[in-house]
């Protein structure tokens, strides 16, 4: 018997995805290559106008083309809005389909179910929509004026078009201020970007003859879907059951019921047949959720030596005809415009406003790439002015592992100043900031992300995140959870915390996930950076649970003392001081299910946040510095390099790691640069990869990056994020850079050759 | 408009379709033979997603109508590995080297890869961008992508299946 009792390492490991050989011999199945016999084809009609009454609807048209099998409109629907901040019902403000008004030139006003494609979407141009045009407003300023049409008339709380409003405070602001001897105020526009996940929005939908149904979805969220749904057809939660197939990426785009889920609900229980929608790309770009544009205001108060001691921060939101995630962002706005440095007097008042446009949702950051876009850039024109070198500006006020946020969170690890001295090492920042050059810029900007949220604005009623393992005398084991992975890797990653903790091979490990009336309930989806440290939680509370079972046995069977430690590794489940004395782990369930005459071995692991403030168990951190040249003729703006240090905690699989990091700074470099929506009242005008840009390989700079590994004790093994808070930084450092390399400062993204152009004077 | 009757020759094997002309290949590969593994990501030919091999050339099958395939050949995603379990190189490689995330470009990307190395066995990397820059990927950044290519270029070579 071996004599090496360490443990087989699986955490750190750069384990290939499980699921990347089916996606790469094209077997996956995602939700529109499904078909089922005596399916229907559905397509939604959404508003052409971007407000108005809805006078009258006429379907019969429509209806009378053969092969059509149904058209509903509003009226044939239980008329129940919906939206995720179940615990505030006032701020569900949406109908799945409109009933008396539109809102924005994307609501859905019907849909169609028809023996084929073509045919339902033929039967949708035949639909008859009488509006009674109504005042439109598509900005901020527009909305908030005296005398703007209100959007949401119906809600007798509401004075004018701002939805909500959040706030933070800590500390006495104003009096910090007076003492300020360095007081700095701008104010920025950061602008609305598409998620632009591959995958268009696709749901199937199988009624049975008990008017229960099964649907396959593109969601990050199938617990939310599900109660979402049940709640909007008034019918019970047990009806429902969201399985999620393989998704083509999400980004928070996915993590809403949505009118086609709703719509191919209800057609599959009307017409008793299988029904499926899948949307087109530019369906997508027209109606899909969208990033928060928002109109940002900061003023920060500084002693001389840099310290800073106070900040007020007001942001307003341009959410959109409708809630959707917007009263998150708008919180987690406020809550992000307070990390990263210490403020020991914050303010922070947050507005969503309603526009009649597209509504915004979440999208990867959630209200940190805007709060930070201005934070990072508000810090950096400080430096300059203070005449400080902007990394020991950030070095001198950086959060640190212990740091509290008054009544808000407490920071249980920190990895900022090392990733700040790491970046700074790597970039050579010091020679390079203080010599270029011509036209060649470089530019620092920083981040802090959640890893999930605490909050229970959903109002479940369940454990935030659960899992089920079984164990079997063949040496496997079952783990069954409801996370949902959407690309980033939790299948993955689950399975390694399993198998390490275990003592298994993660290729013994079978996992069935994102089932919802098969999974354990329940798990609020995939968003907010939440499934690795809260299912992976979860399920080192069921591995416990495991190894308490299967140690009895070990202990039975060698009469063990009772001050041993019994050890899983290798398989194996044995005295840890003496590994001879063990067994492997299939004998060690078979004596468990004898003893327990004949049961099955299962455990369950549940995880929820309690008592740990209003934001996040755990905050990742870290540092970015992005090298550019500017054409000055052109005003072109070519990234050369981006380098990052980042703390994530516990690095379980660094190659998933490193992929999060490469796509993040993609999306950042399309949001500084070149990708944003072109809109002509109210209409999205760019509705194609040929006019919505976003970068392609070739558009891609050199990257390198560091990995700062602190231990973060309330992660899964010391992890926490790494999913959205990467995504933060390129875009301050970029436009440091660009400022660096041309004495640019943008305060409205993105960076535009236009606008360099213009601030250099060639234009 | 009455169907028109076509032969398609499909990872080797041949169909006899009788089709709308307006149809596109993607969607009778999809709809007609259940070839579901190459994906529709726009319909507008600027994402790669639909990316197959006619006759030895990588074309953005959302572009091409199905009758204008007629009588060629085609290689789609299903076509390229042998065997249940057996990758094709350039498949181990995306696994390998971490090039998957969400999955939904990796057909397309895995079809242009296969074409750029069939015309040059020993691309640069500014090369593999290139010959990539027509598949759009949203989650990987593209870094982990262009690591395959660059790995299964070499493997390839010392085979010497680069042909």
């Amino acid at each position: 018997m071996s004599q090496n009792n360490s443990a087989m390492k699986v955490v750190g490991q750069s384990i290939p995805r499980i699921d990347a050989p089916i996606k790469a011999t094209g077997k996956a199945r995602y939700t529109g290559d499904m078909k089922l016999p005596g399916m229907l084809y559905g397509k939604m009609l959404f508003s052409s106008v971007p407000h108005a009454s809805i006078v009258r609807i006429d379907v019969s048209k429509a209806l009378a083309l053969p092969g059509v099998k149904d058209v509903i409109v509003g009226k044939d629907t239980p008329g129940i809005k919906f939206g995720n901040w179940r615990l505030f019902p006032a701020t569900q403000d949406e109908l799945p389909l409109a009933i008396d008004k539109v809102r924005f030139i994307g609501d859905a006003v019907a849909a169609v179910a028809a023996i084929s494609q073509d045919i339902a979407d033929e039967a949708i141009g035949l639909i008859e929509v009488e509006y009674a045009p109504l005042p439109a407003v598509y900005t901020i300023e527009d909305s908030l004026a005296a005398g703007a049409p209100l959007i949401h008339d119906e809600n007798k709380e509401l004075t004018n078009n701002i939805s909500l409003d959040r706030k933070i405070d800590v500390g006495d602001v104003d009096a910090a201020f007076a003492t300020a001897d360095y007081v700095r105020e701008d104010t920025v526009f950061v602008h609305a970007v598409s998620h632009a996940y591959m995958e268009p929005c696709a749901v199937l939908v199988e009624p049975d003859t008990e008017g229960r149904l099964t649907i396959w979805t593109s969601t990050q969220t199938p617990y939310i879907v599900q109660c979402l749904l049940a709640s909007t057809l008034a019918i019970p939660e047990n009806h429902v059951r969201v399985v999620k197939p393989y998704i083509g990426g999400g980004f928070g785009g996915k993590m809403e019921l949505r009118p086609w889920d709703f719509c191919a609900s209800l057609l599959a229980r009307r017409t008793g047949r299988p029904v499926r929608f899948v949307l087109t790309r530019v369906e997508e770009f027209e109606v899909g959720r969208r990033r928060h544009g928002m109109k940002i205001r900061s003023k920060v108060a500084f002693k001389k030596d840099g310290t800073l001691i106070a900040k007020d921060f007001e942001a307003y939101l341009d959410g959109g005809a409708y809630n959707s995630m917007g009263p998150t962002a708008t919180f987690l706005c406020g809550n992000f415009g307070a990390m990263l440095y210490r403020y020991p007097n914050y303010r922070y008042r947050g507005h969503h406003v309603y526009t009649n446009k597209p509504p915004a949702g979440a999208m990867r950051g959630f209200g940190a790439p805007q709060a930070l876009y201005l934070s990072e850039t508000q810090m950096n024109i400080a430096a300059e002015e203070l005449g400080i070198d902007p990394i020991e500006l950030r070095l001198k006020n950086a959060m640190v592992t212990g740091d509290v946020i008054e009544g808000v969170t407490r920071i249980s690890s920190a990895g900022f100043v090392e990733s700040l001295h790491k970046v700074a090492e790597m970039t050579n920042w010091k020679e390079k900031r203080a010599s270029l050059a011509p036209n060649k810029g470089i530019g620092i900007g920083c981040y802090s992300f959640i890893s999930g949220g605490v909050f229970n604005w959903f109002n479940t009623q369940y454990n935030f995140a659960s899992c089920e393992i079984r164990a079997y005398s063949d040496g496997t084991a079952h783990l069954l959870t409801m996370a949902a992975d959407i690309g980033q890797g939790s299948d993955t990653v689950l399975r390694q915390i399993m198998a390490q903790d275990l003592g298994l091979d993660p290729e013994q490990i079978r996992l069935t996930a994102a089932d919802v009336t098969m999974t354990p309930k329940a798990d609020l989806g995939t968003w907010g950076s939440r499934v690795t440290l809260m299912n992976g939680n979860a399920v080192l509370d069921a591995t416990q649970k495991m190894r308490a079972e299967l140690a009895k046995m070990v202990s039975l069977r060698f009469n063990l003392n009772v001050i041993h430690e019994v050890a899983f590794a290798d398989g194996r489940v044995f005295a840890k001081a003496q590994p001879a004395k063990g067994i492997s782990f299939g004998e060690a369930v078979t004596m468990w299910v004898k003893a327990n005459r004949g049961e099955e071995l299962v455990v369950r692991g549940h995880y929820t946040p309690r008592d740990l403030g209003l934001t996040s168990p755990a905050y990742s951190f870290g540092a970015q510095v992005a090298e550019v040249e500017v054409d000055p003729e052109t005003g072109v703006v070519t990234v050369e390099k981006v380098s990052t240090a980042h703390d994530c905690g516990t690095v379980i699989n660094p190659l998933a790691v490193e992929g999060q990091l490469e796509g993040a700074i993609q999306m950042g470099l399309g949001y500084a640069l070149c990708e944003q929506f072109v809109m002509r009242d109210g209409k999205t005008l760019n509705t194609t990869f040929l006019d919505y840009k976003v970068p392609a390989a070739e558009d891609m700079p050199a990257i390198a990056s560091a990995a700062i590994e602190t231990y973060e004790p309330q992660g899964p093994l010391g992890a926490k994020e790494a999913g959205e808070g990467l995504a933060i930084p390129t875009a301050p450092a970029v436009s440091d850079a660009v400022w660096h390399a041309t004495g640019y400062r943008c305060k409205d993204l993105p960076i535009t050759p236009e606008k360099i152009l213009r601030a250099t004077g060639k234009l | 408009m009455d169907k028109v009757c076509i032969t398609l020759n499909v990872n080797g094997d041949r169909y006899e379709l009788a089709v709308d002309p307006w149809r596109t290949l993607v969607e009778v590969l999809r709809d007609d033979l259940n070839l579901t593994g190459t994906k529709i990501g726009c319909q507008t030919g600027d994402c790669g997603a639909c990316t197959v091999l006619i006759d030895g050339k990588s074309v953005a099958s959302c572009m091409m109508l199905a009758v204008a395939a007629d009588n060629k050949n085609i290689a789609t995603i299903e076509g390229l590995s042998t065997g249940q379990d057996e990758l094709h190189p350039i498949q181990e490689a995306f696994v390998e080297q971490g090039a998957i995330q969400c999955g939904y470009c990796t057909p397309g990307m895995v079809l242009s890869t296969k074409y750029l190395l069939d015309q040059n066995p020993d691309p640069t990397e500014t090369e593999i961008r290139q010959a990539l820059s027509g598949n759009l990927c949203r989650c990987t950044g593209y870094h982990r992508i262009v690591k395959a290519v660059e790995a299964v270029a070499v493997k390839m070579r010392a085979d010497g299946k680069g042909e």
